[in-house]
């Protein structure tokens, strides 16, 4: 598509859409959101880029190979469900952060677990999106 | 004991690693483990004999009653033997046998974990991890019959084994199951209790013949027999191992084993009588038509087995007393007289008996093993093999009315195989020497030792049968038949009709041997029989059923996404209907509904008019777009009716699958023809109907009372317990966060399916594009 307003406009909304799926991941603890909206948030933001700009240059921006994603989040994920397990609590068992952190607030092991489902959704999107690219 | 059964494992699964660094260490650091294992379960047989049996428990799967126990009792302890010597010698052989071979680390990988799934087997207490460790040897039988694996003979036999067993430990699972379900427990120790319950119950049929199955396929009884001479594709240590001595015992072992449990009825011993005596009779036959050595072992070591289901059939304590000895004797002389034909294979390059001669001029010691391995297997008088056919003489002498049958019966078996003995073990060394294989000579002791260690063992036990008579075969004769009583070995039973039928049978084998010799010619004669052969039958069954399943799949998966989803709307439309048809129960309360609101009305006529508009649209992203409206519009009735989440969740999949859509539609080209009238009307018939389903299906949830305890529980405890005020999001990471753990793994799965998937191309025409 070689729309100007279309490319201009995609050029802000990446870094706006992706902000916004990283605030809507933390506050999903006490608000509307969570990791799994906010990784298919993040999704979108690169597939309205590559629309505007073809998949050479989303890939240019992501750098990395977008399949690595899901290795990093299963990590996180596991990661998270599995750290009490080490200090003798049940595994998946809620650990938190005694004070709050500024700008996000308590701290816990959910958290961990949700950047994890956030890293794995985005990974597995984008692979899925750019492999179906790829060959059409 | 754990540690000890799955070292074989460990050590399997460290060939992997270690290769690389030691590879020339391998076969000599393995073959220290079944020596060593060896030793372990030596130290047993005192305990076993003043205890009877030792119980090991360990814990692994408590609320299936699966457990990791292990029975340590005369038949296992016997077993448990045979397994780590007769493993240690076949290690040290191959360590020459196999010098320099490729794969040699990976062979001794394989052959570790085939020792410890067959102790595993022998060892088990609970039928479930017996039937683990039971497929394990089918399993790892297959990677060693197709070691040779650039060899497409070599892969169908070990495919056939693999079925063939495979098929029998899937049916014999059903018999544990069924077992488990009447008795009440997986464990062989307690089901021992309860054997009159089992016995008289209604199942008790379909127990043993589930058993039987399994029995038979291991032990390559008839009609599933073909197995094992094809497995002698195997390079030889592995058919010397598995094959002869230990895997197709396996099936003996379970008759033996659950003799005192499930034995002693009608048609237990008719079955295993009828089986075993055809089994052996007509393998034994096969034996002598035979010309390659291997050949002529499998064949033997098939009616050998059929001996011993047919001795177990018979089931007095005289049978199983020869059923106890005869396994111990034909490992020793078979495995022996399996090693001699590697030997021979490996100097001369020849396993053609009609060749084959003279052999002793250049190695010596081979052939006096070989003569010792074919004399105890014809039953000699001061050999291990004499014992066990005196004992099986006398048992059938005294069964009733059948006995003269069934003593002729296992007279000429014996007679044949005495034959076949012969021929591999006496035939290749005596006469002359022919002229090709004046080049032969006596190869490393590593490979000579090991039979030659055989036969002495043949020997001596044979000659001072005390030496095993109550250390060993007392415990093993006390637990298959669960009785105490006390037998006694002795090498002189007297002059008396036994010993004339021995006279008979050795007299009457070597005037068989002297003017029988081994040709080409009758061989090919046999084969005209080979379209009606048990292998041809079952052969061309599965063929069969090979092609009614591509005919299946090829109507059900056609590959065309529309049919699928016709097939699985149509399908769940008729479940519905069926179920509908018995009543629907629908009753709307009017008064209670909440008043509609405008902007639902105006959401609801969108949705309408942009599925309309996908259904009319002759234009692909039209009605993608039309969709998306669709299912937009339904984002907001999840919002009025305060489900933000599950709303925000909607619209993201909602505005991803639209964009994906398009990524792949823009790029196809314009639909020339659409679908006829036909299919439309099809497809809006089938579509509506399953609408409607949906819809009553819908109103009549609402007549199941409605239970809010789950979701006051969790809507209560959410920052209580979880410090989080959003429960949707609590419920995601804590209440069921292993839920989503496994979901996140399944979205992976899918990710790396569908990029496979795609980047998988078949067609090597489309790389030049």
């Amino acid at each position: 598509m070689k729309s100007l307003i279309f490319k201009t406009a995609s050029t802000y909304l990446l870094p706006l859409l992706l902000l916004f799926s990283i605030f809507i991941l933390l506050r999903g603890h006490y608000l509307p959101g969570g990791g799994f909206v906010g990784g298919l948030m993040a999704a979108i933001a690169f597939l309205i880029h590559s629309f505007a700009f073809g998949l050479k240059e989303t890939q240019k921006i992501i750098k990395i190979n977008p399949g690595y994603l899901m290795p990093i989040g299963l990590f996180f994920a596991v990661g998270a469900a599995m750290a009490p397990y080490f200090i003798g609590a049940p595994i998946l068992k809620g650990l938190w952060f005694e004070e709050p952190f500024r700008f996000i607030g308590m701290v816990g092991s959910a958290l961990f677990f949700d950047i994890g489902v956030y890293l794995v959704v985005i990974g597995a999107t984008l692979t899925i999106m750019f492999s179906l690219t790829d060959t059409v | 004991m754990l540690i000890a059964v799955i070292l074989g494992f460990i050590f399997a699964i460290l060939v992997s690693f270690f290769s690389r660094f030691f590879k020339k260490a391998i076969p000599f650091v393995y073959s220290l483990l079944p020596l060593s294992l060896f030793i372990f379960f030596l130290q047993f047989l005192g305990e076993i004999k003043s205890k009877g049996h030792i119980l090991f428990h360990y814990q692994w799967i408590p609320s299936l009653g699966i457990d990791l126990s292990f029975r340590l009792d005369g038949l296992s302890l016997l077993f448990a033997l045979m397994i780590t010597g007769i493993g240690a010698l076949v290690f040290i052989y191959t360590t020459y046998y196999l010098k320099g071979h490729k794969y040699l680390d990976r062979f001794y990988g394989y052959l570790s974990m085939f020792m410890a799934s067959m102790l595993g087997v022998v060892l088990s207490d609970n039928l479930m991890s017996m039937f683990i460790f039971w497929e394990l040897t089918s399993i790892s039988s297959y990677f060693l019959i197709g070691f040779n694996n650039e060899d497409p003979a070599s892969r169908k036999s070990a495919l056939t084994a693999l079925s063939i067993t495979g098929f029998g430990g899937l049916v014999m699972l059903s018999g544990i199951i069924l077992l488990q379900a009447v008795g009440g427990s997986y464990s062989f120790t307690e089901l021992l209790n309860s054997s009159e319950i089992i016995k008289n119950s209604t199942s008790y049929g379909w127990i043993i013949a589930l058993f039987f199955v399994g029995a038979f396929t291991k032990s390559a009884q008839f009609p599933f027999h073909f197995w094992l001479p094809g497995a002698m594709k195997a390079p030889t240590p592995v058919s010397t191992y598995l094959h002869s001595a230990t895997m197709v015992k396996a099936g003996i072992y379970l008759l033996a084993r659950f003799t005192p449990l499930l034995g002693d009825t009608f048609w237990w011993n008719s079955t295993l009588i009828t089986v075993g005596a055809v089994t052996m009779v007509y393998a034994a036959i096969h034996s002598v038509l035979r010309v390659d050595l291997k050949s002529i072992l499998a064949y033997s070591t098939i009616s050998a087995l059929g001996i011993l289901v047919f001795l177990i059939g018979i089931g007095t304590e005289k049978a199983l007393l020869a059923a106890g000895i005869f396994i111990l004797a034909h490992a020793l002389y078979k495995a022996a007289l399996f090693l001699i034909t590697g030997i021979i294979d490996h100097e001369t390059g020849s396993r053609d008996v009609t060749k084959l001669a003279g052999l002793q001029q250049v190695m010596m010691p081979v052939a006096v093993a070989g003569f010792i391995a074919a004399l105890s297997s014809a039953g000699v008088p001061l050999l291990l093999g004499f014992i066990s056919k005196e004992v099986m003489y006398e048992a059938t002498l005294q069964f009733g009315n059948w006995a003269i049958i069934l003593t002729a019966l296992a007279v000429l078996t014996k007679i044949l195989l005495l034959v076949a003995g012969f021929w591999a073990g006496i035939k290749p060394f005596t006469g002359a020497l022919p002229e090709e294989f004046k080049k032969a000579k006596l190869p490393s002791p590593l490979l000579w030792v090991p039979p030659l260690l055989l036969g002495i063992m043949s020997l001596g036990f044979g000659a001072f049968p005390s030496l095993i008579g109550q250390t060993l075969i007392q415990p093993v004769f006390s637990s298959i038949s669960g009785t105490d009583t006390v037998i006694q070995l002795k090498l002189w039973h007297g002059f008396n009709l036994v010993l004339i039928l021995s006279i008979f049978t050795l007299v009457s084998g070597g005037a068989l041997y002297w003017f029988l010799k081994p040709s080409k010619e009758i061989f090919q004669k046999t084969l005209r029989f080979e379209s009606i052969s048990p292998q041809n039958i079952i052969e061309s069954g599965s063929k069969i059923f090979a092609s009614f399943a591509g005919i299946w799949t090829r109507f059900f998966q056609n590959g065309y996404l529309r049919n699928y989803v016709i097939t699985i709307l149509a399908f769940l439309t008729l479940l519905m209907a069926y179920r509908l048809f018995g009543g629907v129960n629908i009753y709307v309360d009017w008064e209670q509904i909440s008043p509609v609101s405008h902007y639902e009305i105006i959401v609801v006529v969108l949705m309408i008019i942009s599925i309309l508009f996908a259904i009319s649209t002759n234009s692909r992203s039209v009605s993608i777009v039309a969709l998306g409206v669709v299912g937009f519009a339904n984002c907001l009735f999840f919002l009025f009716y305060s489900a933000p989440d599950l709303a925000m969740t909607q619209f993201s999949i909602d505005t991803l699958t639209v964009l994906l859509f398009m990524l792949v539609l823009v790029k196809l080209p314009k639909n020339k023809q659409y679908s006829s009238k036909g299919i439309k009307v099809r497809d809006a018939v089938l579509s509506l109907m399953f609408g409607t389903l949906i819809a009553i299906l819908t109103l009549e949830v609402f007549e199941e009372p409605s239970s809010y305890e789950v979701s006051k529980y969790f809507a209560d405890n959410a920052y209580l317990l979880a410090k989080g005020r959003n429960v949707v999001n609590v419920i995601l990471v804590d209440y069921r966060g292993f839920d989503t753990m496994i979901e996140t793994v399944v979205l992976v799965i899918a990710a790396v399916g569908v990029y496979s998937l795609i980047k998988l191309d078949l067609n090597p025409s489309k790389k030049d594009l």
